[in-house]
């Protein structure tokens, strides 16, 4: 039969030719294309509240990026992600972002296992990773890669800090109540680093169970040692829980309660009395405004964006998470990894708390750790801890990088 | 152990206690339904989280503690009448798993409901200001609050006592515990007895969450963990038995107790370890019925 010259394989060619074409066009575009910063958080779960004042925060760098011009005229997006505080989940949602939304830079997420298996992924497809919560495995050579950052602090440096704080001040006779899982063991061993020069006494060291909700059983034991110091080491609803039935049970009247970290969210959600005069560390607290320049800036920014709130500690390391990415891809001028390396490596910054640098050996940001201790403000009122000190930063607070498996 | 004193253990053993409290109340609501509903009420864990937020919502609109008290389990009973007039009642009879699979259900809907309404992060609830501050009982400082849940759970088992003792539809109810079959046989209107059961039973379970509610604050998943504590002490007690879940209850608070002075990561695997032993050694638990589940 004739068929006017209209083969079947011409026409399979044609089809070909007319569905390849919008990709030509893409290719010829691709200078133009946003630059995109995947981010994985828990948005659902026990530390949404944390993982939104992050999204909110890495926003906030995103903006300021994008009103001064960009990378060449390419504009910076966020891509945020729900990982359920799962590693399963943040994997695959790492990988998603990898391979279907092609990210240049991934930036997240909270909870130590999680950020070590995004890190696996990153790592593997070599896609820079900057890990934003706290975690001592990621700065470990076994873990690390070059493509992996840790703007955060690690429990090394956090327990370290307050530990060398509240020892000198408060008294060498110490029990520790801790959540039994890596972030509470890696709080404890940092704690008795830093107490050992001191020559602390361990009077016990309690396990609890992760998300135990009934800390009653634990406390007459704790009551009866009459320690100087009761630290504290567990995260979120534990703390809050634990701080609070620590308070009933009258223990603030005999000893001096310390955690290594006070969340600024957590204090707000568990309100003043159960925080009343608890010790802690943190990255960041925004009445630093008041001695530091750029983190006024940082504040006022993001008090503009978002009606009048003042930013979270973890907010605040999203902001330096992304804001160190797009701007060492700035002054490199491409978002190449081999080109934004050597360039966050060099990286010295001053975004929001001081100044801050990567060390070479584990990308680790050596930073500065804040004392704080809880005051009773009014429900509504922000200020709601007073800075009692300031520990500087200096690489001595990390542990050292052969300590780390780095030769 | 260092610093191990008598005083130190009669403090731990009055912990026990505090914590059993809660236990108990949730475990003879449990009992009730299964013992005379032969219903496994899955979603006590449900209305104990209910309690918890309709006592916070009221909280949170002026209402006073004491008031709650009273108005939390009769709103959470409420809302237990409607769900086993609606929804449990027209699976009687067709065996345990109908009313099981149903409860287990209602509770992820009833779970998801609260999250709707009040979010997933949770509200922290403050002791109530005649209540705060520690007390010296002999042995040491004790939260005041505590000694008042543990005077609570008792006043509200001195009433459940009275009432299933000293009244005829008390009577009804013990009868229809010890044979529900012989009690319709004698005319009596048994799916009236299980309507008010199950209230009973579920506002109960609001009332302790009421109770918890300072002592840890509310969030929506908080009535999981405690369903299976709850569990463990109607099966240790035994299933249908009230007296069982009262001496089960406070045993269990106590194993939790004494078990994390010596070896805290343990206190939640020693009451299912308790568990084991006692079926092993005594199928029906301490006081239960043999054969009740058959």
């Amino acid at each position: 039969m004739k068929n006017n010259g209209l083969t079947r394989r011409k026409v399979v060619a044609a089809t070909g030719a007319a569905l390849a074409a919008p990709f030509l066009v893409n290719i010829v575009r691709a200078e133009a294309t946003t630059i995109k910063v995947g981010f994985p958080v828990p948005l659902t779960g026990p530390y949404g509240a944390e993982a939104q004042d992050q999204v909110r925060a890495a926003q906030v760098a995103v903006a300021e990026f994008n009103e001064t011009g960009g990378l060449r005229g390419r504009r910076a997006e966020l891509l945020v992600r729900d990982d359920k505080l799962n590693p399963g989940e943040a994997a695959t949602r790492a990988l998603e972002l990898i391979e279907n939304d092609k990210v240049d830079f991934m930036v997240g997420s909270l909870s130590a296992s999680v950020q070590l298996a995004v890190n696996n992924v990153t790592k593997v497809r070599k896609v820079l990773y900057n890990s934003i919560s706290q975690s001592d495995a990621i700065n470990e050579a076994k873990e690390f890669s070059r493509y992996t950052f840790h703007e955060a602090l690690n429990p090394h440096m956090t327990g370290g800090a307050v530990g060398r704080y509240a020892f000198s001040k408060y008294g060498k006779r110490v029990v520790f109540l801790t959540a039994d899982y890596a972030y509470g063991h890696e709080m404890v061993r940092a704690f008795q680093a830093a107490g050992k020069a001191m020559g602390i006494e361990t009077l016990a060291d309690i396990r609890h169970p992760l998300g135990a909700t009934d800390f009653s059983a634990l406390l007459p034991r704790i009551q009866a040692l009459k320690p100087d110091v009761l630290v504290i080491s567990n995260f979120g609803r534990d703390q809050q829980i634990a701080l609070k039935q620590a308070t009933d049970f009258g223990l603030k009247k005999s000893m001096k309660i310390v955690a290594p970290i006070l969340l600024y969210t957590g204090r707000i959600a568990a309100g003043a009395q159960a925080f009343d005069g608890v010790v802690g560390g943190t990255s960041y607290y925004w009445g630093l405004e008041k001695t530091i320049p750029s983190a006024k800036a940082f504040n006022d920014r993001f008090r503009k964006m978002y009606n009048g709130r003042v930013p979270s500690d973890y907010g605040s390391l999203a902001y330096a998470g992304v804001k160190t990415f797009l701007m060492a891809a700035r002054q490199v001028g491409t978002t190449d990894p081999e080109a934004v390396i050597p360039a966050m490596e060099a990286l010295k910054y001053d975004y929001y708390k001081g100044p801050e640098y990567y060390r070479k050996c584990d990308h680790q940001a050596v930073q500065s750790v804040l004392i704080i201790e809880s005051k009773n403000a009014p429900p509504g009122d922000p200020d709601v801890f007073n800075i009692l000190a300031i520990d500087q930063l200096s690489e001595a607070d990390l542990r050292s990088c052969k300590e780390l498996g780095f030769t | 152990m260092a610093g191990l004193t008598l005083q130190l253990l009669g403090l731990q053993l009055f912990t026990g206690v505090a914590l059993g409290a809660l236990y108990v109340l949730l475990a003879i609501g449990l009992s009730l339904i299964f013992g005379m509903l032969t219903v496994v009420n899955f979603a006590h864990g449900a209305f104990y989280m209910l309690g918890a937020y309709v006592g916070l919502w009221l909280l949170m609109h002026g209402v006073n503690f004491w008031t709650a008290l009273i108005l939390v389990p009769l709103a959470v009973g409420a809302l237990g009448l409607l769900v086993e007039r609606t929804l449990i009642r027209p699976l009687y009879g067709r065996g345990l798993d109908y009313p099981l699979l149903l409860t287990f259900g209602l509770s992820y809907v009833i779970v998801e409901l609260v999250r709707v309404a009040f979010g997933n992060t949770g509200y922290p609830v403050d002791t109530p200001d005649a209540l705060q501050g520690a007390v010296d009982i002999g042995v040491g400082y004790f939260p005041l609050y505590r000694l008042f849940v543990i005077a609570a759970s008792v006043v509200v088992l001195v009433g459940l006592w009275l009432f299933l003792e000293r009244t005829s539809f008390g009577l009804i109810v013990r009868a229809g515990a010890r044979d529900p079959q012989i009690v319709r046989i004698l005319g009596v209107n048994v799916a009236r007895v299980w309507l008010i059961v199950f209230g009973i039973g579920t506002g109960l379970a609001g009332l302790a969450g009421l109770l918890a509610a300072p002592l840890q604050g509310v969030i929506p998943e908080m009535g999981g963990p405690i369903l299976a504590e709850a569990f463990v002490v109607t099966v240790v007690g035994g299933m249908g038995s009230l007296l069982g879940a009262v001496v089960a209850g406070l045993l269990v608070g106590v194993v939790v107790s004494m078990t994390s002075l010596f070896a805290p990561e343990m206190s939640r695997v020693a009451i299912f370890a308790l568990m084991a032993i006692v079926l092993l050694l005594r199928p029906q638990g301490f006081f239960g019925r043999a054969g009740l589940m058959s």
